[in-house]
């Protein structure tokens, strides 16, 4: 993984010391609520319901185990002993004092982490495929890519105070999108051109929100080199013409879709014209020097069919379940990817607490090459664990409560904090998912289902992915009552697609039957192998519609 | 009363901010808006002691090629939030022949300065009330960032090669 250097270090301590003092002043009344409220939230700091709530970067969701102990020991010592994993694979604190909030990044910093631009409306934390760098059928590693973006954009002088949010994702797999690229402000592909040159097909204007769009092509492809100079031109385009009179019309989206993605796209080349070949071009130097720190460790020459692994999976349900749904294929022969899932029953969806965490970094230790990832399914991964040693893993995961066997099952799902520690939820998100748990917690049923996605949001700003879930549920307040409107047929990968409401919305506890029928509507109509998204695409959505609104009697 | 600073001082200000045009223009150097300077670029000019400042909505194309021989150029911030005003700065500094100075105006608070002089900005009037002593403490909070700008013509990747 990146190392800091000399300056990559100095950047971030200059910045918790100019966090410091930001927060003196603040406390000594010296900046302003509103003066203050920029500063602290492109750090990460937001005031909620109860505390503030500290998001902390993990750039695109790759940890060492040292920082994972660090992470443990913060939520040990500033919070109430746990920590969240957010769909943009960062981590969040919420229930640090603000007076802590200096204390904390220092501590941050002795480990190469910050909280630099986790929010506020500037250029946000780079995601890419969890299965980086290990998974086959991936055209390159894009992770140095995303270090790249993220040493531009960490303090870009001009692009501090744009009219929105941005957010940016890289995906380098042929056939996946585990990232959900098109749903991106900009979303960059990796590719390769017809003479064999490896460059970037670029994507703009995608995103979920109040006005969910999958984001256009604006350049079929652009030269490794030029990554840079061409996002100066995107942004600079969006910072001049993006709207900042309506903070609901502010993203790049709305522009794009205002000019159209042509004129878009012209207005673009138009101003990178001028930058293009400039000083900020990438020099073969500096693209070697970032894919350095990236260079597949060394792997043992191991067989890829371990006869223990057999006996165990012949002998052990459990494992063989856990195996079948958590553990994914790494490229090399002997190895596996494994995912530690963050969903059981009766925990929110992406919580951890302090001694998981230090388990975590200890399991990533033994089997894993010292490194941890999170998903934006808001899970870990462990990436490159033997084969031999996956049974070890399993029973040591599973007596720590993150091996349940449900990776990509309907109670995998993604979930916002929702109205129990958001001010912005509109209603609670976390007992919906609770009761979904408990109601569907029969693994034969589950498997049997197959792959569907679950996404909640506690409001429309769609923090839980609800539009991009096969089966979405997003928190509404109708006069002061929370109710719950469901959408189907979103989907993330590849073919992203944006779900359609089903109908009228239903009270919290009408939920889990509601969930239930249109699980049963599926059951009774799919055509053997179809995932539920599948059989939603050939039949439509009228029968499922027509199974929850049916009369009573 | 609003002080005027650089990134080494503080400074006197002898220029009049102009922000309608009511009846007649007061003497001296004057700031007047964009728009009406535009309008009246000839006689104007023949007054001399003229600047302009640009409003952060501005279309800018119109004045890239006319500005060249003004002495001063003032960039308003209606909200220190509203970061339009920094891609404004750079273009006018990178895409006309302007040689003068470009200043700040508006909400220009504290915690700015650092990107504003980094986007091409020689001078600053603070927002009323801030200490334009305490402010010079603010042009220096990152020693080395990562980009190139109006202030350092190459990113990191290439400064630091070159020292090394």
């Amino acid at each position: 993984m990146y190392k800091y250097d000399d300056y990559d270090q100095r950047i971030v301590d200059e910045r918790v010391a100019q966090f410091k003092d930001q927060t003196e002043r603040y406390l000594a009344g010296e900046l302003s609520e509103e003066q203050f409220l920029p500063l602290r939230l492109q750090n990460g700091l937001y005031v909620q319901r109860y505390a503030p709530m500290l998001r902390v970067a993990v750039p695109y969701g790759l940890m060492s185990s040292q920082q994972v102990r660090k992470l443990a020991h913060i939520a040990r010592t500033y919070d109430k002993g746990y920590a969240h994993i957010s769909t943009r694979t960062n981590v969040q604190f919420n229930w640090p004092e603000l007076a802590d909030v200096p204390a904390i990044l220092a501590e941050l910093a002795e480990v190469q982490m910050h909280a630099i631009q986790t929010s506020g409306n500037c250029i946000r934390n780079t995601t890419t495929d969890q299965f980086a760098g290990v998974v086959p059928d991936e055209l390159v590693d894009p992770r140095p890519y995303c270090e790249i973006i993220r040493q531009w954009s960490t303090f870009h002088p001009e692009f501090a105070f744009l009219p929105r949010k941005f957010k940016i994702a890289v995906n380098s797999h042929l056939k996946e999108d585990r990232v959900a690229t098109l749903l991106h402000d900009i979303g960059i592909k990796i590719v390769r051109n017809q003479a064999g040159e490896l460059g970037f097909q670029v994507y703009v204007g995608g995103g979920l929100g109040r006005t969910p769009i999958v984001a256009n092509l604006v350049k079929d492809f652009l030269a490794e080199k030029d990554l840079l100079t061409y996002l100066d031109a995107v942004l600079r385009v969006y910072n001049l013409n993006g709207r900042r009179d309506n903070k609901y019309k502010a993203r790049i989206k709305i522009l794009v879709k205002a000019l159209g993605v042509e004129d878009f796209a012209k207005l673009v080349d138009e101003e990178w014209q001028h930058l293009k070949d400039g000083p900020g071009t990438l020099t073969s130097a500096e693209l070697e020097r970032i894919k350095a720190h990236f260079v597949a460790p060394a792997y043992e020459a191991l067989s890829d069919h371990d006869s223990t692994l057999q006996t165990h999976m012949a002998d052990n349900k459990a494992f063989s379940n856990w195996y079948q749904r958590n553990v994914s294929q790494h490229k090399v022969d002997g190895y596996a990817i494994v995912t530690l899932t963050l969903k059981k029953i009766g925990t929110p969806p992406g919580d951890i607490t302090d001694l998981q965490l230090d388990t975590v970094a200890d399991l990533a230790d033994r089997y894993s090459l010292g490194e941890i990832r999170s998903t934006h399914e808001q899970n870990l991964v462990l990436a490159d664990v033997k084969k031999s040693q996956l049974f070890d893993l399993w029973q040591a995961a599973k007596q720590a409560g993150f091996a349940t066997p449900n990776l990509g099952m309907l109670t995998d799902m993604i979930c916002c904090p929702g109205g129990d520690f958001c001010a912005l939820a509109n209603a609670k998100s976390l007992p919906v998912a609770e009761a979904l748990q408990e109601k569907f917690d029969n693994l034969d049923y589950l498997y049997d289902l197959g792959e569907i996605d679950l996404n909640i949001s506690g409001c429309m700003n769609a923090c839980g992915h609800h539009h991009i879930g096969h089966i979405g549920i997003l928190g509404v307040d109708k006069k002061g009552a929370e109710f719950y409107q469901v959408s189907l047929g979103g989907q993330s990968g590849t073919g992203a697609s944006i779900g359609k409401i089903l109908g009228p919305s239903f009270a919290r506890a009408e939920m889990p039957n509601i969930i239930g029928k249109i699980l049963d509507v599926f059951v009774e109509s799919r055509i053997e192998g179809e995932r539920f998204i599948d059989t939603y695409g050939r039949i439509g959505q009228t029968p499922f519609k027509e199974r929850v609104y049916a009369k009573a009697n | 009363m609003q002080k005027l600073i650089n990134d080494t001082g503080v400074l006197d200000d002898n220029w009049t901010l102009v922000e309608d045009i009511e009846s007649e223009l007061p003497s001296g150097n004057i700031l007047v808006p964009a728009p009406y300077w535009l309008d009246n670029r000839d006689a104007l000019n023949a007054r001399g002691n003229v600047g302009i400042w640009l409003a952060s909505d501005v279309e800018l194309a119109p004045y890239l090629s006319l500005i060249s021989s003004l002495p001063l150029i003032a960039i308003h911030f209606p909200a220190f939030a509203n970061g339009r005003g920094y891609s404004l700065a750079r273009l006018v500094k990178e895409r006309s022949d302007f040689s003068g100075e470009l200043r700040a105006i508006g909400d220009v608070l504290l915690d700015q300065l650092f990107f504003m002089r980094r986007c091409g900005f020689d001078s600053y009037l603070l927002k009323d009330g801030l200490s334009g002593q305490k402010a010079l403490d603010f042009f220096s909070t990152f020693t080395d960032p990562y980009q190139l700008a109006n202030d350092l013509p190459e990113p990191l990747f290439r400064r630091k090669h070159t020292a090394a």
